[in-house]
């Protein structure tokens, strides 16, 4: 009885439905700024010593040489890493990974995958997640911290000498450290690409409802 | 000492000069912050024109100086760099530089005098002989390039520290600053905690042979808690001083502290 009323309050109290709350709003977006610095200045640092046979063109590099990479590298990291630790520490606190991305089975991922490709996949409910997008979020997350972890290894290789360890050895923690730039600029190109085709989703990200 | 060749046993030339040309920073690209291109890049993202190349550039030199304290403050002297056996060893070892392998410093051995200056009680400059009959010891240990590469290399010499110690170094000063052989005037500072590291070495010797010309004969400083620009080849004299005096690399904008 009393639950009725109270949910009856929350309701007559809140007009519209908040999709995204404000801290994941701010979040998303200071984490887009750092990600695209990290991304640009990255490139720019790879160019010096390419691991494979091409190099990234100098218009969508930052810093304009090695140095100048390197400078916005270690300036935008402190952006990345302040602003993801928040994020994964708010996101365990209030629940909200909990209740938005689990759980994740193979046969929802298979269903909603299959939904998708044939355009069948609603977009109705902003706040539920389907499976593609909580395996892609969650994958995200993932590889977030695995590209943090091998980048914080790469830069105190004597001081964190356990996480270079724990990948294997110095160039292998560059190349997974590449990997997952690889990961992220493709989840980015799908993500924006979804973001303009179900633009209620961006309006939620801006403006929360 | 006679004149030594700069071909290392095992070593391709053609594949060092190839090595060496790559390496080689364009001058054009020694700009602090390209103007043009790559902030061009920033612009269109953002739309508009808030970061312009000045107030940026000094927003990086204050994050850089703020990642020097950083760096100083989670330096542990005690943490040591990992080290490899025989077998890991990287060969050939790539010679690196920003000129030619054949411009690299010809040092005539004999002729040569390490020049001590600063904070130290003695200021008498030592010969090769004369340093050669100091302990040494070996380190098996990965060279990491500012570029990414790295490579794992075998150096036998005397720890700086027990150097400083000898010549009555005060130890409580902030830098000892080398300078090299190199044409330009390479120069780096290594801050006193990094210089005390038990692993910081004058080395003498690469694979137990005497450091050929290609690695900075007639002696380098292996830094192994430092990336290789940090590690100065040709050196001619170091100075022990409180001040600040910069390096060649580190004016032109790579971080002063730089180390792991």
């Amino acid at each position: 009885m009393s639950s009725l009323t109270v949910t009856d309050e929350q309701v007559s109290a809140a007009p519209a439905k908040v999709i995204q709350p404000a801290w994941v709003r701010i979040m998303h977006w200071v984490n887009a700024l750092a990600m695209i610095l990290m991304i640009l200045s990255g490139w720019q640092i790879y160019n010096a010593s390419p691991l494979f046979g091409f190099s990234f063109p100098r218009e969508y590099t930052l810093g304009g040489w090695l140095g100048g990479g390197l400078l916005w590298h270690f300036a935008a990291m402190w952006l990345l890493m302040i602003n993801g630790l928040a994020y994964l520490v708010t996101g365990f606190a209030t629940g909200r990974f909990r209740k938005k991305l689990l759980p994740i089975t193979p046969s929802g991922v298979l269903h909603d995958v299959r939904a998708a490709l044939t355009f069948k996949l609603g977009h109705d409910d902003l706040t539920v997640y389907n499976y593609v997008q909580r395996l892609l979020y969650a994958g995200i997350i993932v590889v977030g911290v695995l590209i943090v972890l091998t980048g914080l290894g790469m830069w105190k290789p004597v001081q964190l000498y356990y996480l270079v360890a724990l990948f294997g050895d110095y160039p292998t923690a560059r190349y997974i450290h590449f990997f997952c730039m690889v990961a992220i600029c493709a989840f980015l190109v799908v993500h924006v690409l979804l973001a303009l085709l179900v633009p209620k989703s961006l309006r939620a990200m801006i403006i929360g409802r | 000492m006679a004149k030594r060749s700069f071909l290392i046993p095992g070593v391709d030339k053609r594949l060092l000069i190839k090595d060496s040309i790559k390496t080689m920073p364009d001058v054009s690209r020694r700009r602090f912050i390209a103007g043009g291109a790559s902030l061009g890049a920033l612009t269109l993202l953002t739309g508009c024109d808030v970061i312009d190349s000045s107030s940026a550039e000094e927003m990086l030199k204050q994050v850089s100086k703020f990642n020097d304290a950083v760096q100083a403050f989670i330096f542990n002297p005690d943490a040591l760099a990992p080290t490899f056996p025989e077998s890991a060893i990287t060969k050939p070892f790539p010679f690196n530089a920003y000129y030619d392998l054949d411009d690299a410093p010809d040092v005539a051995g004999a002729d040569w005098k390490l020049e001590v200056r600063g904070l130290v009680d003695n200021k008498k400059s030592w010969t090769l002989d004369e340093l050669y009959k100091l302990p040494q010891v070996t380190q098996i240990t990965r060279h990491i390039c500012v570029e990414g590469w790295s490579a794992i290399g075998s150096w036998t010499g005397t720890p700086l520290r027990d150097f400083l110690k000898l010549i009555g170094a005060d130890t409580r000063a902030k830098y000892v600053w080398f300078q090299c052989a190199d044409k330009d005037g390479y120069n780096s500072p290594l801050d006193m905690r990094s210089a005390l590291h038990p692993q910081t070495q004058m080395t003498f010797k690469y694979a137990n042979e005497i450091l050929p010309r290609a690695y900075g004969f007639p002696m380098k400083i292996r830094v192994p808690t430092k990336l290789g620009f940090k590690n100065p080849k040709y050196v001619v004299s170091m100075e022990v001083t409180n001040d600040y005096k910069g390096g060649y690399w580190e004016d032109q904008g790579y971080n002063s502290f730089s180390g792991s």
